[in-house]
């Protein structure tokens, strides 16, 4: 089959790979028909995300039909619709018990690995380097979905690919964002990044009851496109805390969303520092819009953070969380936690996540794809991908 | 729950030489049935990644093999020698094992219901010579990341029915081709 590999820094290409198979008794094999290119993606496709390995295959948002499955899926058969969440989890552990299928104990084949790194080991995701498990991704024309009896999600006829798709992850990563600021009536939520997971998220907050999103980015089109969901748009680049201060009457956001990660880039004197250091791999991450976030959110108020972070960070402004007594939300999304009841926004129609794709491109051209996405290029926000 | 006979029995190690590993994990599963599952011993091929086969001769005696590069095999014959059912057990190599070792596995209710806590603390002498090279390149790595492992894959054949694997999945040939 063709499958979109990463070979290193920059370099995706699309490969002739063998089909996947059955490993395991709760695997499903699906074919794919729509996949998409996720700004976590970026990451990897810049060589910030460690232990990726040349000819892994990429891609964490998907879908597709089920062709296959294994003895002990019992749910799924041949020709279901699927959407699958990017976090693989096994549905019985202390944590999926618990709604964390994120940090799911059991789906991680390099859980000692793993454990090296954190202390404890967390869940496999599809596509995204061998400290997740290695496992292969879903820019591809078929995958292999272990424990697709807990993972898969039917999805009911009439609803096309272009709307569901993003249950996989970005529309569950905005929202779980959104839901961990524990957002009240009357609320100002900022939103760092406009990207996907940042329009998401202020979709989201907006369907948690606030009042108002103040949206950040340096992207005109992002802004726009914030604009259009409601929110009060500001034009910046690590220079919006006193516009934000004024705009909130000197109280600051309640909570404050950093939809960017590690890789921010700010145009400060600080930023330019992060960036120095992390080309040379003093540090790890450019954490330069979650020390604004930091900075501008309120007493007392929430950092939620669903952009990803990979290692190491530079002049973390702990003490500034510690006066304010702040709290910090983050983590991979629990994304089974939040597919059926989004399923369930989108089909009564409060939400059209389709809104979010600007490419729609064949999964041949996958690399375009990667590059014209990191570049901001031709007003892309969003690539979808077609085997 | 019954003891055997534990007195007077040459330990298999002596005190102060081979290496110690200590390891414990939390199976989410009740201490009986972790137990079982662990004390048919046959089963521990499943997990336990090195060991090719352990074939049960009695209640207390079983037999061990590795398959080792060049077609050697690595064996030995142990036996339990303290055992309160489930609890914990205490086992042995006997003399004229290819690999002395020793060890216990205690189950532990864990506090909350959460389960079971699965300890394992054991010993084992590498042989000296041409065997023991052998040995050290099967165990080479570093034997406590071994038994890290295999109470991973443990917990999750018990708790999710399966060990996650990635083996045998696509990926690109080095270089790729387009």
């Amino acid at each position: 089959m063709r499958a979109v590999c990463w070979h290193g820094k920059q370099d995706v290409r699309v490969d002739d790979v063998p089909d996947p198979a059955i490993l395991n008794p709760r695997d499903a094999i699906i074919r794919i028909t729509t996949t998409a290119i996720c700004g976590s993606d970026l990451h990897l496709y810049d060589g910030l995300i460690p232990t990726m390995e040349a000819g892994d295959v990429l891609g964490h948002e998907f879908m597709g039909e089920i062709v296959e499955t294994g003895r002990e899926v019992k749910n799924l058969r041949k020709g279901d619709r699927v959407v699958v969440p990017f976090t693989i989890s096994c549905g019985k552990c202390f944590f999926c018990q618990r709604q964390l299928w994120s940090l799911c104990d059991n789906t991680n084949p390099n859980a000692r690995k793993s454990e090296m790194l954190t202390g404890y080991p967390t869940a496999g995701l599809f596509g995204y380097s061998h400290l997740y498990g290695g496992y292969a991704g879903g820019q591809a024309e078929f995958a292999r979905v272990p424990f697709a009896d807990v993972g898969a999600l039917k999805i009911p006829e009439g609803l096309p690919d272009e709307k569901v798709l993003f249950l996989s992850d970005i529309f569950p990563t905005g929202y779980m964002a959104a839901e961990n600021c524990g957002i009240q009536p009357g609320d100002t939520v900022g939103v760092w990044g406009c990207g996907p997971v940042g329009q998401f998220a202020i979709r989201s907050a907006f369907l948690l009851g606030a009042e108002r999103v103040i949206a950040i980015d340096s992207v005109p089109e992002r802004l726009e496109m914030a604009k259009q969901a409601g929110a009060v748009t500001l034009a910046g680049n690590g220079d919006t805390f006193d516009r934000i201060k004024e705009l909130t009457g000197g109280m600051g956001p309640d909570s404050c969303i950093d939809a960017v990660g590690m890789e921010s880039h700010g145009a400060t004197l600080a930023a330019r520092y992060d960036r120095a250091k992390q080309a040379v791999r003093l540090a790890t991450d450019r954490p330069h819009v979650l020390r604004e976030a930091i900075h501008a959110c309120r007493k007392g108020g929430t950092v939620s953070v669903p952009g990803v972070y990979a290692g190491f960070l530079d002049k973390f402004p702990f003490g500034v969380a510690f006066a304010k007594g702040l709290t910090l939300k983050m983590g991979q999304t629990h994304v089974p936690k939040y597919m059926p009841p989004l399923l369930e926004k989108i089909q009564r129609g409060d939400i059209d996540p389709s809104f979010i794709i600007t490419h729609r491109l064949q999964l041949d051209d996958a690399p375009e794809g990667y590059e014209a996405f990191l570049n901001k290029r031709d007003n892309c926000v969003k690539v979808v991908l077609k085997p | 729950m019954r003891t055997l006979e534990t007195q007077q029995v040459r330990p298999s190690i002596p005190s102060g030489k081979g290496i110690k590993i200590e390891r414990a994990i939390t199976v989410g599963l009740p201490a009986p049935e972790v137990y079982t599952f662990w004390r048919r011993l046959e089963n521990l091929p499943r997990f336990l990644h090195h060991i090719e086969s352990v074939t049960q001769t009695d209640d207390r005696h079983s037999h061990w093999e590795v398959k080792a590069p060049r077609g050697k095999v690595v064996k030995w014959d142990a036996e339990i020698i303290e055992e309160r059912s489930n609890e914990m057990f205490s086992w042995r190599s006997l003399p004229g094992s290819d690999v002395d070792n020793a060890g216990s596995v205690w189950f532990i209710p864990a506090p909350g219901g959460r389960g079971t806590v699965v300890k394992i603390s054991l010993k084992y002498a590498p042989p000296a010579g041409r065997l023991g090279a052998v040995v050290a390149k099967l165990w080479g790595r570093d034997a406590e990341t071994e038994i890290a492992e295999d109470l991973y894959r443990f917990k999750s054949l018990l708790e999710a029915g399966e060990i996650p694997t990635t083996q045998g999945q696509p990926r690109a040939a080095e270089g790729g081709r387009r």
